[in-house]
């Protein structure tokens, strides 16, 4: 099989000022007081890994333990301190809860800026803009402004304008918990589909269960080194082990 | 191993501004998109809406020309078409460069979970900021009719100076939107800079008004030769002197790779401090 995804010894390093400085002159006066410090922060050391064409890949760990971080390497949003890391494929996060959405457009609007964000022409949109709306439930509010919608009426809309082509590879960051239940439903059929035809999905949750029976490979994060890598049962056994001891 | 298309090599980094070019053209679409949405968020909250744009440079000219026209006593021909030509160029500038800030900000929560050319928020600032101007320059012609100025040949050479007017706007955008994402106040400081700047800029008064000593100084502020190579040409119908324009020409590029340098450097950083 080929390799989608191809992580070679990626490290990220943050540096973190001790206090959290947001205006100039705070800025200023931290520094003429000798009161800035930066420490740094090894948030993944030197990880490896490769997610292969159609694989779903499960990514789990307590809170801070790298996998966002991970998540943003791949997705091309932070560059890695140290490594490489290679893609074979159009990557597509999903986004939560309608990060790209401006609340003053309305859902029209929004359709055509959040495609575009994902790399959409507009013609390629115009034909598919019907089956979104219906995807989403939204036929009757679609030119209302977006900060008039729900939460769960963005995130839906976030989702079918995302999902509506089959993307390479899928990123789902624990944004399943979306809508009621019956368009989470929707949902998963979807990624359901999605993997059937041979989309790379990567997939972080700390739903054990979820990711127990929807993944192929699961790797555990700790503390930014990769601690186990391989099949579900037993990755999710040797985490739970060492998560029961500590507790 | 059969190798397929690779997309993206997080080690491969070609010329950091052809690379960025290159895919801001890809991103076209989204482009055209954020700058009819500057152009729409501008005029949605205004009664006058696209006519503002046009009446809000006259009323700032109406109060100038009689302010400065019986208090100071300046000796410019057509002093309203001197004024507004060159307030008509630092509009553009202040406009989007604060512009550019704003959209920044929204941005940049977007930034930090997905790619797309990050340079694009400046350069669609300046892409509204260009439409606007082209609609300021209707009072513009219609004063220059009303007052019996001519309208030269020279006019032809407004494109390049719009060239260059749009280069070192664009370079102090992308400095002041990378700081903007840092510390929240620059917003307000700009504000008062950017006024400073304004009274520093020979934009209501003639050069010639200012001590001989002080004269000297003015090729420092890289705005002045900006607004005077934008000027001359629309008021007094002469194409800008080798000097100026080279001084003008010399002060975009060092501010625009300036800043180039600035925003690439500091855009690593974006996704771990929002």
């Amino acid at each position: 099989m080929e390799p989608m995804i191809h992580l070679e010894n990626v490290s990220v390093r943050y540096k973190i000022p001790n206090v959290r400085v947001s205006s100039i002159k705070e800025y200023v006066v931290k520094l003429l007081q000798r009161k800035m410090f930066y420490h740094e922060f090894h948030a993944l050391n030197n990880v490896s890994l490769e997610v292969y064409a159609g694989e779903v890949f499960g990514l789990i760990g307590q809170n801070g333990a790298g996998k966002s971080t991970l998540l943003k390497v791949i997705a091309r949003v932070l560059r890695p301190t140290k490594g490489r890391v290679i893609l074979h494929g159009k990557i597509f996060p999903l986004l939560e809860l309608g990060a790209g959405f401006d609340p003053e457009l309305t859902g029209r609007e929004n359709i055509y800026l959040n495609s575009a964000i994902l790399g959409f022409s507009k013609k390629d949109i115009k034909s598919r803009f019907d089956r979104i709306v219906e995807f989403a439930g939204l036929q009757e509010f679609i030119d209302t402004p977006v900060r008039n919608y729900s939460t769960g009426m963005s995130s839906r809309l976030g989702f079918s304008v995302a999902t509506d082509v089959q993307p390479e590879i899928l990123i789902v960051d624990e944004a399943l918990s979306v809508g009621d239940t019956d368009f989470q439903k929707r949902c998963t059929d979807r990624i359901h589909t999605f993997r059937k035809n041979g989309t790379t999905i990567l997939l972080v949750s700390h739903d054990l269960s979820a990711v127990q029976t929807m993944c192929d490979r699961v790797a555990w994060l700790h503390h930014g080194e990769l601690k186990a890598m391989g099949k579900p049962d037993d990755v999710i056994a040797q985490y739970t082990q060492a998560s029961a001891s500590v507790a | 191993m059969q190798k397929s298309k690779i997309y993206y090599d997080s080690n491969k980094r070609g010329l950091p501004l052809v690379e960025e070019f290159k895919e801001l053209l890809r991103y076209r679409e989204l482009l055209f998109i954020l700058i009819i949405n500057n152009i729409k968020s501008r005029y949605k909250r205004s009664t006058f809406g696209v006519l503002w744009t046009m009446l809000n440079p006259l009323l700032y000219m109406a109060v100038m020309v009689v302010a400065f026209s019986h208090l100071f006593r300046f000796q410019i021909v057509n002093y309203p078409v001197y004024l507004l030509s060159g307030l008509i160029a630092w509009n553009f500038f202040s406009q989007t460069t604060t512009q550019a800030m704003g959209t920044l900000v929204w941005g940049g929560s977007l930034l930090k979970r997905i790619y797309i050319p990050r340079t694009i928020f400046a350069v669609a600032a300046i892409g509204s900021g260009i439409i606007n101007l082209a609609l300021s320059c209707i009072p513009l012609i219609l004063i220059m009719l009303i007052t019996h100025q001519p309208i030269y040949a020279t006019w032809f050479f407004t494109p390049i100076s719009i060239l260059i007017l749009g280069g070192v706007s664009l370079g102090v955008a992308l400095i002041v939107s990378m700081i903007a994402i840092f510390f929240t106040d620059i917003v307000e400081l700009y504000q008062v800079l950017l006024q400073a700047a304004f009274y520093l800029t020979p934009i209501m008064y003639p050069e010639t008004a200012l001590p001989e000593n002080v004269q000297r100084f003015l090729v420092l502020n890289p705005m002045y030769d900006v607004v005077k190579v934008f000027r001359g040409p629309i008021y007094d119908g002469h194409l800008p002197s080798q000097y100026s324009l080279c001084a003008a020409v010399i002060a975009t590029l060092v501010v625009l790779l300036f800043g180039w340098w600035f925003f690439t450097r500091t855009a690593d950083q974006i996704s771990y401090r929002i």
